[in-house]
């Protein structure tokens, strides 16, 4: 290959020796064969998921519940269902847990040295794996309730949002400019109700975007799921019975000698990305407008 | 919202206490020897977590090998290499990456990748590279090797988002500094930008770390879980995380469950430790730079 086609024109009349301009392509050649890859699992990931998925979906996937094993047809509508429904739970004890440590973190502790301690331990606890909390929720609801639960599930989910949340929270509300909080103040309002209807208010959509990243976090856990949903063939809608849900059928099914069941194995995953790339991309959408564009 | 953040240091508490007192059962039975005996025989209430521990880190060093080259050169080419239009495009679509939830990992690998390990990748590594012993025996497609791979997959976006961004935290003269001196591009990368972002690399790469440790559902399905010890990267092996999530529901007898426990307080343990050091480590380089949402 002719030297000249990998080098910046400013270099070209520059004394630099034919070793080090071609060190300079070669490393060039190789990130650029990083990137490719690193994208190609990516396309393959996507590329079976829409293969393999969008043939298995249909009516009956959609509206079913699970056929035994060797029938043919069934599906995972109770398994999708459940998946709703244990998120709703895990959001009802995740979301205002979540916030309000957020707001305590950007109104009220910012700099106090217990204020570091809660941001430190939030990261701590974003880095715990989600396996462990899934014991941890086994422990508490699962012992305590006598059997697998609905709700175990959702208390394991919510301890995995709080810190996503928490944190997200924080860095949108220290983005409201400090003269909006001192103009309500001048105006006579209350610490807590400037806090509540003109910070918080004015940063809703930034923190509607780290609820919606941490939806997308957890909504995809299988670990913390498979001792306390436990996953259910029929329709749950108890809090104190196992649940199916989503990322547990399509494991159940993966590991499977059945044919049929791997065939909605990737029908269930192909759901399971679509609903976590839209709201990942909903985000995007709201990021990219609106007060948050200095946030990136 | 005190209560809020209280809440906040009670789950971390809480998590502390479930794991110390449910596993001190198996403490007291085992001790420290608990993590050197390779026996897992629950018929005879006999454990020992070895097998765990060795899988565990030779899975995520395996990832570890794969992922840091590429990661590094993912965010060298996005931050310094390529044209601004696509800049944006390739961050987006390698944060992807980090979205795609592990069992869909593992489904892929179980019916994408495993076999194609099993029928061209293997075969070829036995022929040329088999007398290490790295690669010897039958190729099942599953084991060591495809939980490595699968694990690098998952590794790459987290730390080729940290090093893009100590890379960018990098002050714009440092680069043109070291252009003025008459550097090539590479000169100016390597001598400019990554010595002055090593410290925060490093911390991206220990964050990789801790996130392999602690993955679950895609190891599961690919690594083979047999609690054996072998040389070969072929052959099948298992990891702390997936003997909690297979045997925990099924684990009958008290010191069955508290070993299990105490395998999972020792991966807390060591992923804790793993990710104070990356923060650490990240905070070194990015400190002084303005705050960034990690949206």
């Amino acid at each position: 290959m002719p030297e000249n086609v990998m080098i910046p024109p400013d270099f070209a009349d520059a004394p630099i020796s034919i070793w080090r301009r071609s060190l300079n392509s070669l490393v060039t050649l190789a990130a650029i064969g990083a990137v490719i890859l690193v994208l190609l699992p990516l396309g393959a990931v996507f590329g079976y998921l829409i293969y393999k998925g969008i043939g298995s979906i249909n009516w009956d996937f959609l509206t079913q519940i699970p056929k035994p094993p060797g029938e043919p047809g069934g599906g995972m509508a109770n398994a999708i269902g459940g998946s709703v429904y244990i998120l709703l739970i895990a959001s009802t004890f995740g979301v205002p847990l979540g916030i309000g440590a957020g707001i305590y973190l950007s109104e009220y502790g910012r700099g106090t040295r217990f204020g570091n301690l809660v941001r430190f331990t939030a990261d701590v606890l974003n880095g715990v794996p989600s396996i462990i909390v899934g014991i941890v929720a086994y422990g508490l609801v699962v012992l305590s309730q006598g059997h697998f639960s609905a709700l175990a599930g959702g208390v394991a989910l919510a301890i995995m949002m709080v810190p996503t949340i928490t944190r997200t929270t924080e860095e949108m509300l220290l983005l409201v400019p400090q003269a909006v909080r001192e103009a309500a103040y001048g105006l006579g309002v209350s610490r807590w109700r400037t806090t509540l209807s003109i910070t918080l208010r004015t940063a809703t959509s930034g923190v509607i975007t780290g609820v919606m990243l941490a939806f997308a976090r957890v909504a995809g856990e299988t670990a913390p799921l498979l001792f306390t949903a436990f996953g259910n063939q029929y329709w749950n809608w108890k809090m104190n019975q196992p649940t199916a849900a989503l990322s547990l059928q399509i494991f159940t099914y993966a590991i499977s000698p059945f044919d049929e069941w791997h065939r909605q194995a990737w029908a269930g995953a192909l759901i399971l990305i679509v609903l976590i790339v839209a709201s990942v991309g909903a985000v995007r959408l709201v990021a990219s407008r609106g007060m948050l564009k200095g946030a990136n | 919202m005190l209560a809020c953040a209280l809440s906040v240091l009670a789950l971390v508490g809480l998590i502390v206490y479930e794991l110390v007192t449910k596993s001190s059962l198996s403490w007291h039975a085992f001790g420290w020897k608990f993590f050197f005996r390779s026996e897992w025989d629950p018929v005879n209430d006999q454990f020992g977590a070895l097998p765990f521990v060795y899988g565990t880190l030779v899975s995520s060093a395996l990832a570890l090998l794969i992922a840091v080259p590429l990661a590094i050169g993912v965010a060298v080419y996005i931050t310094e290499m390529s044209p601004r239009w696509l800049r944006g495009a390739l961050a987006f679509t390698t944060e992807l990456l980090a979205a795609i939830p592990s069992v869909i990992y593992g489904l892929w690998a179980i019916f994408v990748l495993v076999p194609l390990l099993r029928q061209y990748v293997q075969p070829f590594l036995a022929r040329y590279l088999g007398w290490t012993g790295l690669f010897e025996g039958p190729p099942y497609g599953i084991g060591m090797l495809a939980a490595g791979i699968i694990l690098a997959i998952m590794v790459v976006p987290i730390i080729s988002s940290i090093t893009r961004e100590v890379m960018t935290a990098v002050p714009q003269q440092q680069r043109e500094a070291v252009l003025a001196l008459g550097a090539t591009r590479w000169e100016m990368i390597r001598t400019g930008v990554l010595r002055n972002a090593r410290a925060g690399i490093a911390g991206g790469v220990i964050l990789g770390l801790g996130r392999a440790l602690g993955e679950t559902m895609a190891v599961t399905m690919v690594i083979g879980n047999r609690p054996e010890i072998a040389k070969s990267l072929f052959a099948p092996g298992y990891t702390m995380a997936s003997v909690i999530a297979n045997e925990f529901s099924e684990a009958t007898g008290d010191v069955y469950l508290s070993a299990l426990v105490e395998v999972g307080l020792a991966l807390f343990i060591v992923t804790i430790i793993v990710n104070i050091l990356a923060q650490f480590l990240v905070w070194t380089v990015t400190r002084g730079t303005p705050a960034r949402s990690h949206a």
